[in-house]
Parts: C-alpha cells; structure tokens; sequence
C-alpha cells in the first residue's frame, strides 16, 4: 500500500475542464472518500490516477514514484467501476482470476484458486464462481466487480460509486463490508461517490468537490462542522443545512455576513422567532418539522413522538450558527 | 436478458406471416433444388422439354464431373471389363475413365483462395476497425471514407489495370495474387462492419484489463476479440460469400494453376456439347463450403444482424 499524490494536476476535455488545478495528498492506509454531484470532476480524478487519461499539467506520484507517464498495468492499481464491467465471455471465478493470470503478477494456478475462494468467500458469492458473468443479479455483479480488484494487493484501491446502483439493504451490507476489509487489508483507498451517507460512515478523509476543484479536505466530523464554504456545508448532512439569509432568526452576525448556515439539529425550540408548521414528517427514529418563516423554508429535528400538527405555530432560536459572505465563503 | 413482446400477435397474422415466409422460401429454393436434381440426371433428361421432375436418378453427372474420359473401339472394351460402378455408367457410352478430372484441383484452388481472403480480410479489418473505434485517428472520418470509396465503383472496372499490374508484377494465376485481389475488395465491407461491431463494445471493459495488469494489445485479443466474436463470424460469412462466387476476375486473371471453380464448372464438356448434368452436380458440391460455413456460424449471423437491437 502506498501514499498517493496529486500535484497541480488539470485535465480538460475539449471545452469542458473537468479537473482544475487539483492538489490532494491520499495518506497511506486512509480510506479517502471524493465527494460531489455529478460533474464535478471526481471520475476524472479517479481516472487520472488510474492511468486511464492522462493529465494535461501537473503530476501524479503514487509511492512516492512519479507515474504520470506510466500505463495502467505498471501504475499497479486495482479499480472498481461504477458499471461493473465484468468481462461478459468469462465465468465468475474467470472474472475473478483475471487481475492474477497478468503477465505483470503470473500467479501460480493453486495460489489463484485459494484467493479466489477467499476473496469469494467474503463477499458471498461462492456458489456463483462458476456461473457465467452474464447470469448474476445486479448486486452479485457488483460484488464480482469489487472482488476483482480485492484479490490483488495493489498500491491503491480506486472505486467509482461501487454501490450506486444496489439495494438500499445491499448497499448498506457492503458498506459495513468494505469498511472492514479496509482495516483489515490496512489498504489505501479512494472511494468517490455522491452519497454522503457512504461518505461520513467509511471515509478517514473526506474530499469535497466543485467543478473540477477540492473545495476542501479533512475529515467527515471536520467538513460536517466546520464547513469551508456554503457549497460543502449543503453537501453534507440529512436533511440538509439551512441557508437563511443574515438576521431573519435574530442572531448575531459578524461583519459582512451574507447567509447564515443552520444544521437541523442546531435549532433550539420553545423561544425565539415565530415559525409556522408546513408539514410534520414521522420518519420512526426521529421526526422532521418542515417550518416557514417568513416565506423561508426551515427544516428542523423534533421529538419523535411529538404531539405537533401542520397550521401551529412554534418558537425558534439559533444555536452555533455558521456565516457564509456573499461568495459563499465561510467567515468566522 | 431478453425483451418480450407485450401483446402476442393475433393467430391469423401469424399464419398470415408463416405463408408470406414459406412462400419466399419456395421461390428462392426452387433453383437451387432444380439444380440439384439435375444433377442426378442423364444428359437427356436433363434437356428434355417439358422438363422432367420424375427420372431415373443415376450418379452420370458426378463421375463425368470428377473424371476425364476416352472413347474406345468395341475390341478395346470388350478385352477390357469394368473395374468399378463408376466405370460401368462411362461403358455405356463407349468410353473408359482414363483419370481424374481437373474439377478437385479448382475445388481446392477455391478453397484456399476463398478461405484465405476472408482470413485476411477479418484479419486486417479487425485491427483497422479497432484502431478507428478507439483511438483519436487524424482525419478518421475522412480515411474511413476512403476505404468506403473503394466500394462505389464495380470492381470489374479496374480489371484492365489490375490486369496489366499483375503481369508485371508476376501476380497473375497465382494463389497469392487472387488472395491480395479479394481481400482488397472485401477489406472496407470487413472494417465498416466490424467498426460499428466493435463501437458497441464498451470501453470500460478494454479499461478494466487494462488496470488488471494487461497490455492493450493482450486486452484487445482477451475481452475486445471474444466479444466481437458476432461480428467477425457474420462479417467472415459476407466475406467468404463474395470471395467464394467471385467469376469475372477468375476468368480475366487465371488460368492453368490458380483457376477457381466458378470459371472452371461452365467449361465442362460432355459428349456433343456443355455436359449439364456434371455442370449441376459441380455447382452442387460448390454450394457446399459457404453452405456449411453458414450454418456453423448460424446462431452468430442471426445475433450479429440483430446486434444493436438485442444487446441492452
């Protein structure tokens, strides 16, 4: 396993500039999550780093070995891609064999057969290694697909949403799963997704992206609390933050303050500004009370078991709020 | 996996397609089977008018097909009796086989040159249609509009040219020089076939060996090859079709040692004029190769005329 690095890397596409200007360092044995909606640049990252584009500045060190000019195979990488592509002519246990037989790893048949059973062991599928690729279950290819880059021990892990197109009950399975294999392996991981969900429950490192540019790097707790921009603190947290504008709940704001940020849960009940129930959501575990103030949308946690009808009226107060200027940018 | 139609087609509509198909079938097989049949006819049967559907079946056709024979006197024959069945029917006309005929030779001469050019052409057009569908070509468009152009005019125009350049070039009658004429006229219908094949494969696949440690060669021939299978298979067949039934460049261009069969089987000649019998019986056999070659790669033809269609 093996630290990877980014330095000043860009990459464009005709018109469209995907990757801007990216610095990111991946510390050996994290699990890195990249973050952001679509488009923002986080395939291309993974891609780069792949070996599978090529950037047009900057420099790619995995190991501390410079490999921007190197191919995919001598990179020594391991990638799960976001549709499968299992090789559709092959049977699963083939599927699987595959990253083994290289001419770069010539693994000895009896040493593939073992980590094939292994790798087929852990994630379930080991009655399915000899069915063809083409006769699984979207969860099952999924499985193989990320099985595939396991039996190998490359520098780096890269995965591209691995779980987006599973299950809820599935995805939540693997998450768990891969997380352990994560500790278990001390691998290094780059896991790009734009669930946050996946983020804040298996990322040592969260990298947030926009448009082509690492908005910010740090831990989930670190990016959940202390938000660098609008941007991020809208990306994390469910349901999302408030962006009010500056004063509408009577709180203090610094100079320059342009919106003001408020987690749901950092709203205190009971006094403060007059806020009318649109509509209660009972979700079982918690309930979310939908607010209006002022003809601005508010979204705040309650008491489950909370006695509140739509057309009443509460009180409400600021609690550890967070002031962005008119750019987005934080201010503290 | 597979999509099913929502509503089933009405019986009448069915029957209604089954007779338009069984109809076509009919029209299509009839000289194919008259063909046949006259090859089991003798000489005068098979000119006979009205023709005859009923005959006596005798195996005429093929012996003279596959022998060369001599006329012999009444004592020649009569100190000489049959050695086989073969012989007996040639008795009947006074004659004796005296050897084989040049039929197998052209037979074999279709073969390699028919079976050859369509290797080469798949050869060529896979790698030529791999490189268009994935790498950034300069000018592309314009190359592969090129090769198409080599399509738009009959072939049969250049034939002076080719002819006079094979002269000089030493190509004329050769195996070598039939194989090369082929292959360049099948090459732009393999690479457009086949480009359009191979654009249908993902990337993510050639991408995913690339990561598992393989060349883009070795990932081409591992996962791109195997895939494209369809394509080459249905592609091998038009092919070999055009290759195998070529007659005009087979007739201007060989002669003694590189002759197919296609200019070969009208030549052959019986006992006062064109032997018809052996003619059908040569075009029978003829049909066999493509025939059997179609049939093997069936399943493939029908999945690669269908592929667009059926694969998502």
């Amino acid at each position: 396993m093996a630290e990877v690095q980014l330095s000043g890397v860009s990459k464009s596409f005709k018109s469209t500039k995907a990757v801007i200007d990216m610095d990111l360092t991946i510390p050996d044995g994290a699990f890195v999550v990249l973050l952001g909606p679509t488009g923002a640049g986080k395939t291309t990252t993974l891609r780069l780093i792949a070996g599978l584009e090529k950037p047009d500045t900057g420099d790619i060190h995995i190991g501390g070995t410079s490999v921007t000019d190197l191919t995919p195979a001598q990179r020594d990488v391991a990638m799960v891609f976001q549709q499968y592509s299992l090789y559709p002519h092959m049977s699963v246990r083939d599927n699987l064999a595959f990253p083994l037989r290289s001419p770069i790893l010539k693994t000895p048949e009896d040493e593939i057969a073992r980590k094939v059973q292994e790798v087929a062991d852990v994630l379930h599928i080991p009655h399915k290694l000899d069915n063809k690729a083409t006769e699984l279950s979207g969860g099952e290819m999924q499985r193989v697909s990320i099985g595939r880059a396991l039996v190998r021990d490359p520098q780096v892990y890269l995965m591209d949403e691995p779980l987006s197109s599973l299950d809820a009950k599935l995805r939540a399975d693997l998450r768990v799963e891969l997380k352990r294999i994560h500790a278990e392996l001390a691998a290094t991981l780059l896991y790009v997704t734009h669930d946050q969900i996946e983020a804040m429950t298996m990322a040592t490192y969260v990298g947030v992206l926009d448009e082509g540019r690492l908005v910010q790097f740090g831990t989930p707790r670190d990016i959940y609390e202390n938000p660098r921009t609008a941007y991020v603190a809208a990306r994390l947290g469910q349901p999302r933050i408030n962006l009010l504008p500056v004063g509408l709940l009577g709180e203090d704001a610094p100079a320059g303050a342009h919106q003001v940020g408020l987690r749901p849960e950092n709203i205190r009940h009971g006094s403060g500004r007059d806020a009318q129930v649109v509509r209660v959501e009972h979700l079982g575990d918690q309930t979310r009370l939908h607010l209006k103030v002022a003809d601005h949308d508010v979204i705040t946690l309650t008491d489950p078991h909370t006695s509140l009808n739509a057309g009443e009226t509460i009180q409400i107060a600021p609690e550890n709020p967070v002031f962005f200027d008119a750019a987005g940018a934080r201010i503290t | 996996m597979s999509a099913y139609s929502v509503t089933e087609p009405s019986t009448r509509s069915k029957w209604f397609a089954g007779s338009l198909v069984i109809l076509y079938a009919l029209i299509t097989m009839i000289p194919l089977a008259w063909i046949m049949l006259t090859g089991f006819k003798s000489p005068s049967d098979a000119i006979s008018y009205p023709p005859k559907v009923v005959f006596e079946p005798t195996l005429e056709g093929y012996v003279n097909l596959f022998t060369t024979r001599t006329r012999q006197t009444q004592d020649f024959l009569e100190a000489n009796p049959p050695q086989n069945w073969a012989d007996e029917i040639v008795r009947e006309y006074d004659m004796v086989i005296v050897g084989p005929s040049k039929f197998g030779e052209r037979f074999l001469n279709s073969v390699i040159i028919g079976f050859g050019s369509t290797f080469l052409s798949i050869f060529l057009g896979t790698l030529a249609a791999y490189a268009f569908s994935r790498f950034k070509i300069p000018l592309a468009d314009d190359l592969l509009f090129f090769i198409l152009s080599t399509r738009m005019m009959p072939p049969i125009a250049v034939a002076i040219p080719i002819f006079l350049m094979y002269r000089n070039l030493g190509l004329s009658d050769t195996h070598l020089g039939m194989i090369l004429l082929y292959t360049a006229v099948n090459i732009s219908l393999a690479v457009w076939l086949l480009k359009g094949f191979i654009d249908e494969i993902p990337r993510e696949y050639e991408e995913a060996a690339l990561i598992d440690g393989y060349t883009r060669f070795q990932a081409f021939y591992k996962v791109v090859l195997p895939q494209a299978a369809t394509g080459i298979a249905s592609t091998a067949i038009f092919c070999l079709i055009f290759a195998w039934n070529e007659y005009a460049f087979a007739v201007l261009l060989t002669s003694a040692t590189a002759q197919t069969a296609p200019p070969f089987i009208p030549t052959i000649i019986g006992v006062g004029g064109l032997d018809w019998p052996a003619v059908a019986a040569g075009a029978t056999i003829f049909l066999l190769p493509v025939m059997i070659f179609t049939i093997l790669l069936r399943k493939h033809l029908l999945r690669g005329i269908t592929f667009g269609a059926v694969r998502k």
